[in-house]
């Protein structure tokens, strides 16, 4: 009981830390958001000129990554008190990416510059459920198939073929993670990537087999066959060549692997749900079996195109 | 130990009997996912086709020694080295169609279909039947990706090899990605429709 209080303490302390990374220190701008699709919110600290502020000529606004293509501003829209100030733009805006804005002359102030951008923590609940729902391995990119067919058919099964295939994951990306960043990027070895990965997850099958099979029998019992299945899903090996070709740093990787994992989770229960009561469905015989179950999860994966663009934080 | 059947019998084998797409039903994900016209299933499966030859004639050259407990892991990191090879190859030699497919050559590492061939068959028999037992399954995996590609481009987009036949387009539905995992599931059920159908003849 103590230790879920702990849990929802660090929750409820990250959740904080979150909205505060919004916030801007420095003088004239006191926060900045992102607000509908093509806007940014900008607070002032003090009410500002409104002739200045309300002229977009006197804001420049760019990708941090590309400061040479300049967005351009429609209009900018003042409240009545002069402290909000909302920057429309001609087309929507990326908001994974970082903005900087440049405003001339407003505040008395020559030239300030701030940057706009989501929080960090909003950020990496994004790419968790990116990876678990709108991108979901199964549905939307068709990895892992083989063993999602194989293992879909009783609820019990999908349980532990997901819960197991998400530990691996997680562990498995993890030592990856560590590896591709201090070993085979410094030295140049990117070719050896799909060695490496692949190797690494044969290990920690290997590793938590064996553990498993000292520590706790009775769970190995039920959970041992699927680890030797775990290395034929195709996502095992496609989450840390991703992670390596984004660049992602360990909390995005961690993020990831576990959005993968729960991702499987999800779509093998869901699965399972479905073949459960198709096998008291009348089926044409020759699309018994497997036949039936593609087409299955061909609706499925229509259902989830309809997440896709989804954004939530 | 070695089999008995000839190589044309193995090759023959791979295509039809145990064809890993629709028989075996190993390996789907490229089957669904990138299967939308002939040169895609074409590209990828000469792919796999050169990953299990090779993995194929390489564990059966050193079957004697591999202990048999860490024979998985050695399994594994052969395809990956020879599936870096392909990766590295397709990529310096045709980037175009190398980037249209994508992550899909790089998974070619944890294909079941790969594996499994070398656990029940390359390990156990001489060389010579291991290469035609390889050949047999890549060009199984080759075969069904290119029917599956055939159906979704003829229908889909009403053209073969990117020309147009038909010069319309039927079911434009076939072209998206989610209907892959329709097309694959249609197909298998025509294909034992028509199996119990001469099953069936065959009885009267």
């Amino acid at each position: 009981m103590r230790g879920r209080q702990k849990i929802t303490v660090y929750i409820l302390f990250l959740l904080v830390m979150g909205s505060c990374g919004l916030a801007q220190a420095a003088g004239l701008v006191s926060d900045t958001e992102f607000g509908a699709d093509n806007e940014i919110v900008v607070q002032f600290s003090i009410p500002v000129d409104r002739e200045v502020a309300g002229d977009p000529e006197n804001y420049t606004v760019y990708e941090e990554s590309d400061p040479d293509i300049r967005l351009p501003i429609t209009a900018v829209s003042l409240s009545s008190d002069g402290t909000e100030a909302i920057l429309s733009f001609a087309d929507p805006l990326n908001t994974t990416a970082k903005h900087i804005v440049t405003a001339t002359g407003i505040g008395g102030v020559e030239q300030s510059t701030f940057s706009v951008s989501k929080s960090y923590f909003g950020y990496l609940l994004s790419i968790l459920l990116s990876a678990l729902i709108i991108n979901n391995f199964v549905f939307t990119k068709y990895l892992g198939l083989c063993v999602f067919f194989g293992t879909s058919k009783r609820k019990e099964t999908a349980k532990g073929m997901g819960v197991v295939f998400t530990i691996v994951i997680v562990v498995a990306v993890s030592m990856s993670w560590v590896l591709y960043q201090y070993i085979l990027k410094p030295f140049s070895l990117d070719y050896l990537q799909i060695v490496i990965f692949i190797g690494l997850t044969s290990l920690t099958v290997q590793a938590v087999d064996t553990v498993l099979r000292k520590v706790n029998p009775i769970l190995f019992k039920s959970f041992g066959v699927y680890l030797v299945l775990v290395i034929a899903n195709c996502v095992i090996i496609a989450v840390p060549l991703l992670m390596a070709s984004n660049g992602y740093n360990y909390f995005e990787t961690f993020m990831l692997s576990l959005g993968a994992g729960g991702g499987f989770l999800l779509a093998l229960y869901l699965m399972s749900s479905v073949s459960e009561r198709v096998e008291l469905a009348k089926v044409p015989p020759s699309f018994k079996g497997l036949p039936i179950a593609f087409i299955v999860a061909g609706q499925f994966a229509m259902a989830f195109l309809g997440f896709s663009g989804l954004q939530l934080f | 130990m070695a089999t008995d059947k000839s190589s044309l019998q193995l090759v023959a084998n791979g295509i039809l009997k145990e064809n890993p797409i629709f028989k075996l039903a190993l390996s789907m994900c490229p089957a669904v996912g990138i299967s939308t016209t002939v040169i895609n299933g074409l590209m990828l499966g000469t792919a796999v086709l050169f990953v299990q030859v090779f993995s194929s004639v390489t564990i059966s050259l050193l079957k004697n020694f591999i202990h048999p407990r860490i024979r998985i892991p050695t399994y594994t990191l052969t395809i990956a080295t020879w599936v870096t090879v392909i990766d590295l190859s397709l990529a310096a030699y045709f980037p175009a169609a190398y980037a249209k497919m994508g992550i899909f050559v790089k998974i070619i590492v944890a294909f079941a279909i790969i594996t499994m061939r070398l656990e029940m068959f390359a390990c156990k028999e001489p060389v010579k039947s291991s290469f035609w037992d390889g050949l047999g399954m890549g060009l199984g995996f080759m075969v069904g990706m290119v029917v599956i590609g055939f159906v979704r481009e003829l229908l889909g987009s009403g053209a073969i090899l990117g020309y147009d036949v038909l010069g319309f387009k039927p079911l434009l539905f076939f072209i998206l990605p989610s209907a892959g995992f329709f097309v694959v599931g249609l197909m298998m059920g025509f294909f034992n429709w028509i199996e119990t159908y001469y099953a069936e003849r065959k009885k009267r």
